[in-house]
């Protein structure tokens, strides 16, 4: 017998665990967080059960279906669109209330609902009763319960998917208005139903209920309709703030009338979420505690990764060894050992460094901490023209820019998500790390660490500046109000945080495999041709490419080679460590590719640091720039967002080599 | 009942609770406070503010939010 199919979306307010169930579910590793708006994007996977190949959609958590933010349209759109045979709100069981407004919306939607019942334990922990049976009855709609953390009642979750599937009964029911408001939505329903052609998947009593909210987006839908005058002469003719407040007491009203027989909740009590918070977010301690901890994970990344990087760096050293002692014919020895293991050893050294950094980020992420650090920097975000929840891209974009610069689709406001995605890029990622360590440790010595130090603070006081800038000249106006929930501290688990670590981590190792082999290889064939000229010298073909730009890059301390390899970084930003080894084919190692550098490279400390600094804030790489186009949707911000980042960087650049030597640097 | 229309949330103590009123905040975070369970009739008390003074943390309907001074400035509620 063939399989077959079922479709469920997985839906419910942020935070909920959703993507934990998803998880438990399909056997995926998809990354959870504790603070909204982790998963930003829907992800697909399947499970097999009973006969059945059932498909699995997990959505963007939201608190309404008023499509307020990005991520709560694709939400929308998706339920409505696809129509998945039954939807599956996740509830938090220590939250119902509002977890409840949203399940009012879904059965507006006339979706096939289902209630998972997540996070029992912490309810009843805290003292909650919750009667699963009572709720059954009053919702109309079936309640699994289950503790996905711990994969319990998954079985009976995919028992009820099946059963529900093949009953086709459907459950839930409608909200009532009051009369005034009963009437309107009549009278738009019988316009609307006159237009033939209008999107049958979109039911009339939502699409009205929403026209009377204000709804933009479904207004938007229907504004080619024969009909749209007339309706919108409805609409014109209320006072629609009105509306909008007396729909959202109906709701929680309805859910106030069942709630107190499906649960009963235990006095407010303190709990140890709170306890934490009266520390980490006391008025004296709250910002000392969140500078120590980011200046804590900034030395960890560092102390814990030193060990790992040397045995690193000892076995790409004996491998060049061994390659240029007993490969033949020359050539192949020397795109062996200079190409490949001199340009990716370059840039694996610094697995350790990405490993730690990510594992950290994933503790402060599921511990619910950074969801406090967007509460406590919001003052501060916004006297720069920010919004405190630009503050979580910001953060995660010390790892790396790509998923930072995704995360801010949980920024409601366009003007406040553009500007964060314009200037994540300026914050030092992983990647960028590699270039910093080599040069600071070479030219610094002992003031390496401080160097470092002093990159980062670089880029996010450019990230401000510009900020600024772009508030006050082409994304003008106020950010957006900071309405944010401030979830209950988790413990986070270390499965979970070692996943996200290696997931990340992974990523990083199959770059140096993929993307930066490539880039090594190209190099050393451009270093090597035109046949029979010494390799990477000035005759060949990267010398010639090098002499190009030189007029350019000279007044910030760059020679021909140096230029080379900061075009090739605009792949990715560890090209620039591993050309920098291809060029001076020195190998592999650190040590001697710093040995080299001191002694003949014509590199000064000053150079360096306009190097550092040029690197860390010249276009963003070739993945950051695809992920800007992607998420502005417009050519003209991810144009803008490249030349910005050079002429920054290379007026930065030039105040530092200029001003050093000024100074008699 | 005169001063009723008078109280905002921002002059909220810690440790103080109320029930809202009346929501004139405009725009589309009028929408977000109502998803969030700010309507008419329901109780909320101040947590505290963040440590450089803003923005608030408040306990709704089970559960912390936060939002800024300028928001609570125009949401009315009645002292409990």
């Amino acid at each position: 017998m063939e399989d077959r199919e079922i479709k469920i979306a997985l839906t419910g307010n942020p935070n909920v665990g959703k993507t934990t169930l998803f998880n438990a579910l399909t056997g995926s590793r998809q990354h959870v967080g504790n603070w909204p708006g982790v998963t930003v994007e829907k992800k697909s996977g399947r499970v097999a059960y009973k006969g059945y190949n059932i498909e699995v959609i997990d959505l963007p958590g939201t608190y309404s279906l008023t499509a307020y933010s990005m991520d709560e349209i694709v939400a929308r759109d998706f339920i409505i669109e696809e129509k998945p045979d039954i939807v599956i709100q996740v509830v938090d069981a220590s939250n119902l209330e509002r977890n409840l407004y949203l399940t009012t919306q879904l059965m507006e939607l006339g979706s096939e609902i289902l209630i998972v019942l997540n996070m029992c334990d912490i309810a009843e922990d805290r003292g909650d009763r919750l009667y699963i049976d009572k709720m059954q009855e009053l919702l109309a709609t079936p309640v699994i319960r289950t503790v996905a953390t711990q994969k319990k009642g998954l079985c009976d979750l995919l028992d009820k998917v099946i059963e529900q599937k093949e009953l086709k009964q459907h459950h839930g029911h409608e909200i009532g208005y009051g009369n005034e408001i009963e009437e309107k939505i009549l009278d738009i329903e019988k316009v609307l139903i006159e237009d033939e052609k209008r999107d049958k998947r979109y039911p009339l009593r939502w699409v009205s209920i929403r026209l009377l909210e204000g709804d933009d987006n479904v207004k938007g839908k229907i504004v080619n309709s024969p009909v749209y005058g007339r309706v919108m002469a409805i609409i014109d003719s209320i006072d629609q703030e009105e509306y909008e407040a007396e729909i959202a007491d109906k709701r929680y009203l309805a859910i106030n009338t069942i709630f107190p027989q499906m649960c009963t909740r235990a006095n407010d009590t303190l709990t140890k979420s709170d306890m934490i918070d009266r520390v980490l977010t006391n008025k004296y301690l709250g910002i000392p505690i969140f500078l120590a901890l980011m200046w804590g994970a900034f030395e960890l990344t560092f102390a814990f990764a030193t060990p790992f990087m040397d045995m690193i760096d000892l076995a790409a050293t004996w491998a060049s060894e061994y390659v240029s002692s007993s490969i033949h014919p020359d050539w192949l020895a020397s795109l062996v050992g200079d190409g490949i293991i001199g340009g990716v050893g370059a840039v694996l050294v610094f697995v350790p460094n990405i490993f730690i950094l990510f594992f950290l980020l994933s503790l402060l992420e599921g511990s619910g901490y950074l969801a406090r650090a967007a509460f406590i920097m919001d003052k501060l975000m916004y006297k720069i023209g920010m919004h405190g929840k630009s503050f979580i891209p910001m953060l995660m974009g010390f790892g790396c820019n790509v998923p930072a610069i995704m995360a801010a689709r949980s920024i409601e406001d366009e003007k406040d998500r553009l500007i964060t995605i314009l200037i994540v890029p300026f914050i030092s990622c992983g990647a960028r790390l590699p270039i910093y360590v080599l040069f600071a440790g070479t030219f610094f010595g002992r003031q390496a660490g401080t160097v470092i130090f002093a990159m980062y603070i670089l880029g996010i006081a450019i990230a401000i500046v510009s900020a600024k800038i772009l508030r006050e000249t082409i994304v003008k106006g106020k950010p957006a109000p900071f309405i944010m929930e401030l979830p209950p501290y988790r413990v986070p688990t270390l499965k979970t945080s070692l996943i996200h670590m290696w997931d990340n981590g992974f990523m990083y190792i199959k770059k140096a495999g993929t993307i930066i082999l490539a880039g090594v290889v190209v190099i050393w064939v451009l270093a090597s041709f035109p046949w029979g000229v010494e390799y990477g010298s000035e005759a060949s073909y990267v010398g010639s490419i090098g002499h190009a730009v030189e007029p350019l890059m000279k007044p910030l301390g760059f020679d021909w080679k140096i230029s080379v390899a900061l075009i090739f970084g605009l792949v990715a930003k560890e090209i620039v460590v591993a050309s920098i080894g291809v060029l001076y084919g020195t190998g592999d190692s650190s040590e001697a590719l710093s040995e080299r550098l001191l002694a003949d490279s014509g590199v000064t400390a000053l150079s360096s640091l306009s190097l550092m600094a040029f690197s860390l804030l010249y276009m963003p790489c070739v993945a950051t720039v695809g992920v800007i186009k992607k998420e502005t949707g417009s050519w003209k911000w991810t144009i803008f967002a490249i030349v910005y980042g050079i002429v920054v960087a290379w007026i930065i650049a030039f105040l530092i080599y200029q001003g050093g030597r000024l100074l008699g640097y | 009942m005169l001063d009723i229309q008078d109280t905002t949330l921002d002059t909220l103590k810690p440790g103080e609770k109320a029930s809202i009123t009346k929501v004139r905040v405009k725009g589309s975070a009028r929408r977000k406070l109502f998803d969030m369970g700010m309507v008419a009739g329901a109780e909320i008390e101040l947590i505290r503010n963040a440590p450089l003074g803003d923005p608030m943390e408040y306990r709704i309907k089970g559960y912390h939010l936060s939002i800024r001074k300028e928001e609570a400035r125009q949401i009315f509620i009645q002292k409990l």
